[in-house]
């Protein structure tokens, strides 16, 4: 069963429609990722995975629960638990040492124990390249570090889907490298990701699928190669050309 | 000098019953204060309205008409009876709970957008996020401004002379008037007054410096 499913997404502004009518597919440890020009209403795609905003009309269903069901009977908080995003601007809680920040939900949210809580924090950690700044806080961490703390701060709570919301476009370009190579790794590692991303490389190398965005539209989704190589709309030409 | 040094007991306990006051009613006022500015916050209606009516209602009359009306006007009522003490706590509290509402709401609103979405997506609730991501920061930016108010509020109990209570105010009047020394005794009580504020003044640095965002 595809894990994120998604049915006639609509979304609009007052009277500006972003998203026009939506339909996707994810499957489980799969990594899409979305491209398209700004203003396509790729990154409103992403936030209405999670609900951090509210859907006009359609339908979003995570691991079978109808999140945008009007009679609400889905707990949101419970579904974004399984959700992990990343920000474009990390959005790290500044008052908060990094080990504080990946520790915060699963302490208030899931009640795990302090010292457990900071023995995984610490993996994270670990594992994002980053265990020696456990203490410092995020204003003393570069752009492309307190990015890598926010993928371990989102993964934390352990969640079954990773939303990432333009990831390295804030970023010093020497900073790019390090968080795509986090990524690449936790896709590695069986995490279904829909990555919203200028990154054309990365989408190519790591991506299952990518999807084209233009205009409130998927205008094309295709494997990466096809898409990259052999691009069947005008638009997605039209981009490809500008953007490669 | 030994008119003050004679003075000085009387007025200390004035002093006394002004940090009584003042601590109570500063304390009450901070809790109105938050309340208010959540109310106001509130995605319902008919709860902003009411915060707005309260703090418009307090900011756009004097200090000294809010003591009046409650102290005579409301118990005019012959419905509940409050001593001077309490209606100078009420009135002081209600006042600074006026205006650490509107700092407060400031406060909530300067916090980035991207603090809650954080909070939010990893499953915080609302209230959660208040309290865990946006109240921590949003008070640490407050500081400077919640000096500035207690400040405003400690020098406004000396108005609750005026209803009788025996503050700082009020035992030097009656010292002036006893002593025929006008000139030294309110001089001592400015003195007195300054010493207090310079002091809460010097705490609030201390904290602030403890708690900033780094």
């Amino acid at each position: 069963m595809s894990i994120i499913i998604v049915k006639n997404l609509r979304k609009s502004f007052g009277t500006v429609e972003v998203l026009k009518d939506i339909n996707a597919e994810v499957q489980e440890k799969e990594v899409i990722c979305v491209i398209g020009p700004s203003g396509s209403g790729k990154s409103t795609f992403l936030r209405c995975l999670n609900l951090l905003e509210e859907v006009t009309g359609g339908e979003v269903l995570i691991n079978g629960h109808d999140i945008t069901d009007p009679k609400r009977k889905i707990n949101i908080n419970k579904v974004r638990q399984e959700v992990g995003m990343v920000f474009q601007h990390f959005n790290l809680f500044p008052h908060k040492t990094v080990l504080e920040n990946i520790t915060l939900g699963p302490i208030k949210i899931r009640a795990t124990d302090k010292a457990e809580a900071g023995r995984l924090a610490l993996e994270l950690l670990d594992k994002v390249g980053l265990k020696e700044k456990a203490s410092s806080y995020p204003g003393e961490l570069s752009g492309g570090q307190k990015q890598r703390v926010a993928i371990a701060r989102a993964l934390a709570m352990n969640p079954k889907i990773m939303l990432f919301d333009e990831p390295t476009s804030a970023l010093d370009p020497e900073m790019v490298g390090d968080v795509l190579e986090v990524m690449k790794q936790l896709a590695k590692e069986g995490m279904t990701m829909v990555v919203v991303t200028h990154e054309m490389g990365f989408a190519r190398e790591v991506g299952d699928r990518v999807i084209f965005m233009d205009g409130g539209y998927i205008v094309e989704e295709n494997e990466p190669n096809e898409l990259f190589g052999n691009p069947q709309h005008e638009r997605t030409k039209a981009f490809l050309s500008k953007v490669l | 000098m030994d008119i003050i040094v004679a003075a000085l007991p009387l007025l200390l306990k004035g002093l006394q019953v002004t940090l009584y006051i003042f601590v109570i009613a500063i304390i009450l006022g901070f809790l109105i204060g938050l309340l208010v500015a959540l109310l106001r916050l509130a995605p319902i209606k008919i709860l902003n309205w009411i915060a707005k009516v309260y703090v418009d209602a307090i900011r756009g009359t004097p200090f000294i008409v809010q003591l009046f009306f409650i102290y005579f006007g409301v118990n005019s009522l012959n419905v509940i009876s409050l001593d001077s003490t309490t209606a100078g706590i009420i009135t002081v509290a209600i006042n600074a709970g006026a205006y650490f509402a509107e700092i407060i709401r400031a406060g909530i609103q300067s916090i980035d957008k991207g603090q809650t979405e954080a909070a939010r997506s990893i499953g915080f609730t609302g209230a959660q996020t208040m309290r865990y991501v946006v109240l921590p920061q949003a008070f640490r930016r407050m500081l400077p401004t919640i000096t500035n108010q207690s400040i405003i509020s400690l020098k406004d109990t000396s108005l609750l002379s005026v209803i009788g209570i025996a503050d700082l105010t009020q035992q030097g009047q009656i010292q002036a008037s006893a002593t025929f020394e006008a000139f030294k005794v309110w001089l001592a009580v400015g003195v007195i007054y300054f010493i207090i504020i310079y002091l809460l003044t010097l705490i609030a640095n201390f904290i602030e410096r403890r708690v900033q965002v780094r």
